[in-house]
């Protein structure tokens, strides 16, 4: 595999042509996939042939509102399902086909939330993280143990090491989380909904700090939401579903458009470009409707 | 941070297996014929530098082929439960699964009674028609817990309880209409009671049943730490689940079938012991397999003396002692999770 380094550090702003020389982690190419209640019966669900790319370093959000296959695509994408057709490989491998040990070292996922059974401190949960690295008993190493105390640093947590899981505001919890992540020491992140239970500024934080994780690690970012606006001032690249159906594929400018948005999330919506060349959506009351 | 290490994990084995030395010493004094603790240890150092036939005939007797024998079966059944529990609470997800309230002992009982009807002649039925029972049981409960594809605690207990008092109503009738046999050693059994000798060709395929079966669980420890976490986690961190869980699903299962074809359906081991065992030494089942087969182990080995002792020269079955124990704390244990 090669990596190849980009000499100027990028921000907000990147020329097309700087994006392109950076090396595919993931491809999805026409993945599709269907639930059914059993196998002869009618499909439930079906998500359409979706293609999309995410480059390492950048961040790709799957945007849909409620029951539109984000989370079937983030699924697909992780590897636990496989496509009913096309691929969907991580440097060139199909990750459904990996073997669950090597997924992990490779794919992390965080979830929407995870409970806690049993009072468990921080710094043992994030080097559960090393469990796809261990063998036999899966001691911690003093190599894990250093991992797990970067992977705490990385995300800002390294005082909460000692603390309980219980004792943590919802906020700490989803950074110990995204530690553990880290600790996988992963080349692709999945994170579904992970702002769902966060207030709006422990919401930006995460994500500028995703952002930040993705440069200096090199990874590539999927993240699962239905936050348009968080979606189009950090995404590199939005992923739009509908109804199980991949309408659009592209950066935020290019996806934002008034009328598909209106249609897609079914609300009155008015869509203005920000000064970094970010759109920027503000929902519209419907009784102003008539007026404009 | 402070990460299990081998050694903490062999330190606290080790302080574990002193205290169970101990309660076995006191386990062999204590009875209807005391013996001084000096006298004890005298023949079993003479045991250990092989002068056995130094000892005198009624020390042989009562420690070698009443209390010996019975204390180790303690040993092995206590560790079981324990063990089984453990490994149910982390499957289950729920911290008050034990063998006993899920029903699986009730399973095991009846599925050696049944074994026992049916073909009294091979006595390697009992433990097998007891293994059936407990896995049937168990499969039967968990589809009774879960409701829209997810365990649920309140339903996955009450499925548990209702299995229990059902296949109880089965064996009083099998019991009942069966039986010519010794009614009170019956029902001893059902209590839980070590009293009753295993027979020797039934001893080997014990120790080594719930010995395999320990060792099957504790090799998927690591992976029980992340499945408390949730299964979707435990997917992504690379454990192999459905492997992970049948492995111990048939094992715990195993362990209770043997336990209860030995000594019935001794209760609340499982579940207490263990959450004695998380709040001293924290929920890493890298420890707390071990810790709780050891500390196990010297619950029942204290509980039957006390059984064997406190209405001397009467014995009560153990069961009734963990029973008595048990229910309190377990009704204690819920009400706090309630809250």
């Amino acid at each position: 595999m090669s990596v190849r380094e980009i000499s100027s550090h990028a921000n907000g702003s990147r020329e097309a042509s700087a994006k392109d020389a950076r090396t595919v982690r993931l491809n999805v190419e026409q993945a599709s996939y269907a639930y059914a209640a059993s196998e002869q019966s009618a499909p439930t669900f079906t998500l359409g042939a979706t293609s999309f790319q995410a480059r390492e370093r950048e961040l790709v959000a799957i945007l849909g509102p409620n029951a539109s296959g984000k989370s079937t695509l983030l699924r697909l994408v992780s590897g636990t399902i496989a496509p009913l057709s096309g691929r969907v490989e991580l440097d060139g491998q199909e990750t459904s086909r990996l073997d669950s040990r090597t997924r992990a070292q490779r794919i992390a996922m965080v979830h929407q939330e995870s409970p806690i059974l049993y009072a468990a401190r921080a710094g043992d949960f994030v080097l559960q993280g090393r469990h796809p690295y261990g063998r036999a008993l899966h001691l911690a190493s003093a190599e894990d143990v250093a991992i797990a105390r970067n992977a705490l640093t990385q995300v800002g947590a390294e005082h909460l090491a000692d603390r309980t899981i219980g004792e943590l505001s919802g906020g700490e919890k989803q950074r110990i989380i995204l530690a553990r992540a880290l600790a996988q020491q992963p080349r692709l992140v999945l994170l579904d909904e992970p702002t769902l239970h966060l207030d709006i500024g422990a919401q930006v934080e995460l994500l500028e700090r995703l952002r930040q994780l993705a440069e200096e690690n090199k990874y590539a970012v999927v993240v699962v939401t239905h936050e348009l606006a968080l979606a189009a001032e950090f995404a590199d690249q939005i992923v739009l579903l509908h109804h199980g159906t991949c309408l659009r594929v592209g950066p935020p400018a290019a996806v934002y458009q008034r009328e598909l948005l209106e249609q897609v999330f079914e609300a009155p919506l008015d869509v203005e470009l920000g000064p970094a060349g970010r759109p920027r959506v503000h929902l519209r009351a419907r009784r102003n409707d008539d007026a404009t | 941070m402070r990460p299990l290490t081998l050694k903490r994990l062999l330190w606290t084995c080790g302080g574990l297996a002193a205290v169970l030395l101990a309660s076995v010493i006191l386990a062999l004094k204590l009875g209807a014929i005391p013996i001084s603790v000096t006298d004890l240890v005298l023949n079993l150092g003479r045991i250990a530098i092989g002068r056995s036939d130094q000892l005198p005939t009624e020390y042989r007797l009562i420690i070698f082929e009443l209390r010996m024998p019975r204390i180790l079966l303690g040993v092995l059944v206590g560790a079981s439960l324990s063990v089984s529990g453990a490994s149910f609470q982390a499957l289950l997800r729920n911290p008050l699964a034990d063998p006993f309230v899920l029903g699986v002992s009730s399973g095991a009982a009846l599925g050696s009674l049944l074994a026992l009807a049916i073909a009294p002649q091979f006595p390697l039925i009992t433990p097998l028609g007891a293994f059936l029972g407990a896995l049937a049981t168990i499969a039967a409960v968990y589809f009774l817990g879960r409701r829209d594809g997810q365990l649920e605690s309140a339903t996955l207990l009450l499925g548990g309880i209702i299995s229990a008092s059902f296949l109880s109503a089965m064996i009083m009738f099998l019991v009942t209409t069966l039986s010519g046999r010794d009614l009170r050693g019956i029902v001893f059994w059902l209590m839980g009671d070590l009293s009753t000798p295993v027979p020797t060709s039934l001893r080997w395929v014990l120790t080594v049943g719930l010995l395999a079966g320990i060792g099957a669980i504790y090799t998927t420890a690591a992976d029980l730490n992340l499945l408390l976490t949730g299964e979707r986690e435990a997917i992504h961190l690379g454990v192999e689940v459905t492997r992970v869980k049948l492995v111990v699903y048939v094992s715990a299962s195993l362990l209770t079938a043997l336990a209860v074809s030995a000594s019935g359906a001794i209760g609340y081991v499982g579940l207490l012991v263990p959450h004695a065992v998380r709040l001293v030494f924290g929920s890493d089942y890298r420890l707390l397999i071990p810790a709780s087969a050891l500390c196990g182990a010297i619950a029942i080995v204290l509980a039957d003396t006390l059984a064997r002792t406190v209405a001397a020269p009467t014995e009560l079955p153990v069961g009734a002692m963990t029973a008595m124990a048990g229910a309190p704390i377990f009704i204690y244990l819920l009400r706090r999770g309630m809250r």
